[in-house]
């Protein structure tokens, strides 16, 4: 049982960090569909350098760096061209996709060393809580404290308030001499960080190899997520074990022999998804309540 | 800082020539990325968009792989013209394939004449009840249809896996993942012109791909339809004052671009492959996307879109014999070009002045 709980964690943990940093993104009023090439971007980059350093701590740097710079290639089409944003995160994802396959080729069938578990002393002795929660990698660790400071930065500083009124409203924004651009751009940038460590995560720590597209879709959950927390950070954590959750059904499915074929329970997190979004926006004063409300809308500077 | 002012007269020049551009931007960058990566940029160049078409009988089967992303693409330019963002085409295209595969392998006793309009028939249906459900979603609850479309292509791929390995599995596949082949009249026949004969693998899809598209191009600017599809992409809230319906316009996009992906998957298996597999769209529905993009949406460019993604498709082929490059490196370029295609709609729709941040935003102080 501990053991499953922990699967639940783990697979939960590329979703927390690609939802973190997304919720960033779309608070300002970006809206980046990139998030599975940025993820592809990251987990190509983490395990190619892990593979020739040996060092998984810098496969998990060169990930970070890979994911900012993939969403620096999208800030530069959608902020300072002002291009459609769903297609340029469209183009994003393809571009991701197919480089990501073109950088790993020499490297598929090859296996790395992962992150190793980090014990935290004296909490790890708890009874069943200790097991689960401080016996985790650098990355886990990593996943809950950004959420918990993007929580903080959002609600409790000035930074945060300005990039919640660029997104929500760019042209008073700009009228009170916030610089539009470079808030969104930062903003862009953080999320493909996040993004790189998320899709790290997966060489790094979930399945030590690689192998073109192995983010299958968690890309387009993460982004799911963020509608489903209704842009709240506390609302990411669950919904991340949720579906941390109903993916790792399977694996039970599996295990315990259900009548069921295989392609049924791992349609489970896609169907999920559906059926939860159509929750979140079935109530439409609740969706939008919180949704920035220049979400995805395009800002040209002028003078 | 860049400021951008609106182009008060976009000439008809300048559309036609920011393709192109972005066209010759794409392999610049591509280029300079297989430079980086250690391949010989010229040589993968030469593989890519050249040797594709040696030969004659090479066109017709550009024809041939163009077939499938002129047909999605044509059913997709709708749905974004009216700023409806289908991305699940792929799923539609599975879904279509599946319906008819089901119609060609399990309705007996139909006559061979009504066996080929039937297929079409349930394709439509199929692609269409898949690019339905992200339509009512959206149209009832006000759902994002990107994220529904693209969950319910990981859906349908699933669906299909089960179904070609379990329940539809030919006994005597010897354990492959493959249905009975389809009988004759549930093939769409290969183009055989009396006096030259067949054309490398051109079949008769590939002409319906091009009238579809001829078709669509009549719907889109002659029908009060295009027109309405066009306002509400445009100008949604003048839409809705002159009485055109939101939800209406969604579902009705969403309809036509999925019963269109249906047949692209129906034709592809009927054509290529004549029974189903697991695969049975490599990703021409994500690729139709771009096709849609570089052909402006429109569906008249479509066509020449379609063929110019097709030659870059096959050229990720023979670069893979040639030069061992993954397959993917097509995605590289198709990432680019439509980069490069959205920022070319920048450049066509504003003018750009760049002036220098430090001289500029000197007086531009916070408390201005």
């Amino acid at each position: 049982m501990d053991a499953l709980v922990l699967t639940v964690i783990l697979t939960s943990v590329p979703l927390i960090l690609a939802a973190t940093g997304e919720l960033i993104a779309e608070k300002s009023g970006v809206l980046n569909l990139g998030v599975e090439g940025m993820m592809l971007m990251g987990a190509v980059a983490a395990f190619a350098v892990t593979s020739l350093s040996g060092n998984p701590y810098f496969g998990m740097i060169a990930a970070a760096c890979a994911g900012g710079i993939t969403a620096g290639v999208f800030a530069i089409f959608a902020l300072g061209l002002a291009t459609n944003q769903v297609a340029t995160g469209l183009a994003l994802t393809i571009f991701g996709a197919g480089l990501s396959g073109l950088i790993g080729a020499p490297y598929v069938g090859g296996t790395i060393d992962g992150l190793t578990v980090i014990v935290v002393p004296f909490l790890s002795d708890l009874p069943v809580l200790g097991g689960l929660f401080f016996k985790l990698d650098l990355l886990a660790y990593l996943s809950i404290l950004m959420l918990g400071l993007v929580g903080f930065f959002l609600n409790n500083t000035r930074a945060g308030l300005i990039l919640r009124a660029v997104g929500n409203n760019h042209d008073s924004a700009h009228a009170l001499g916030y610089s539009v651009l470079r808030v969104r751009c930062v903003a862009v940038i953080f999320g493909g960080v996040m993004a790189g460590l998320a899709g790290a995560y997966l060489p790094l720590v979930l399945t030590p190899h690689w192998s073109e597209g192995m983010t299958a879709g968690r890309g387009w959950i993460a982004l799911a997520l963020v509608v489903f927390a209704s842009w709240m950070p506390s609302r990411i954590l669950i919904g991340a074990l949720l579906f941390g959750g109903i993916t790792i059904m399977q694996l039970v499915g599996q295990a315990r022999g259900w009548e069921m074929p295989s392609q049924f329970l791992s349609m489970l997190p896609y169907l999920a998804t559906i059926a939860v979004l159509v929750l979140i926006s079935r109530n439409r004063n609740f969706a939008l309540m919180r949704a920035p409300a220049h979400l995805g809308r395009i800002f040209i500077g002028t003078k | 800082m860049i400021s951008m002012t609106p182009r008060k007269h976009i000439s008809l020049q300048r559309t036609l020539v920011t393709p192109v551009v972005s066209i010759m931007m794409t392999l610049c960058v591509g280029a300079a990325i297989f430079a980086i990566l250690g391949y010989d940029p010229l040589a993968a160049l030469y593989q890519f968009f050249i040797a594709p078409l040696s030969r004659p009988d090479q066109v017709a089967d550009l024809f041939v792989k163009a077939c499938p992303l002129i047909i999605t693409a044509t059913g997709l330019v709708f749905c974004y013209r009216a700023n409806v963002w289908n991305i699940g085409a792929e799923g539609q295209i599975v879904m279509g394939a599946v319906c008819a595969g089901g119609v060609a392998l399990f309705v007996p006793g139909l006559p061979d004449i009504l066996l080929m309009p039937t297929m079409i028939l349930a394709a439509m249906v199929g692609g269409m009840a898949w690019a339905l459900i992200p339509g009512i979603l959206k149209a009832r609850f006000n759902t994002n249809e990107i994220l529904v479309s693209l969950m319910l292509t990981y859906v349908a791929a699933l669906f299909i896996d089960w179904l070609v390995r379990g329940p539809w599995r030919d006994p005597q596949s010897f354990g492959f993942p493959l249905t009975k082949s389809y009988d004759e009249a549930a093939l769409i026949q290969r183009v055989d012109l009396p006096g030259i004969g067949t054309l490398g693998q051109l079949h008769w899809g590939v002409v319906a791909a091009l009238v579809l598209a001829l078709v669509a191009y009549f719907v889109m600017s002659r029908t009060l339809f295009g027109f309405q599809v066009k306002v509400m992409g445009d100008a949604p809230r003048a839409g809705a004052f002159s009485g055109f319906c939101a939800a209406r316009t969604t579902i009705g996009v969403l309809c036509i671009s999925g019963a269109c992906a249906g047949v692209a998957g129906m034709v592809e298996v009927s054509a290529n492959m004549g029974q189903l597999q697991p695969e049975v769209s490599f990703g021409y529905g994500f690729t139709a996307i771009i096709v849609a993009f570089l052909a402006r949406l429109n569906p008249l460019g479509v066509i020449a879109a379609g063929l110019v993604i097709a030659l870059a498709e096959l050229g990720g082929d023979s670069a893979q014999m040639a030069l061992g490059m993954p397959k993917v490196v097509t995605g590289v370029f198709k990432g680019i070009l439509l980069f490069m295609l959205l920022a070319g709609e920048t450049f066509n729709r504003f003018q750009l002045r760049i002036s220098w941040p430090a001289l500029s935003r000197a007086p531009a102080a916070r408390g201005r």
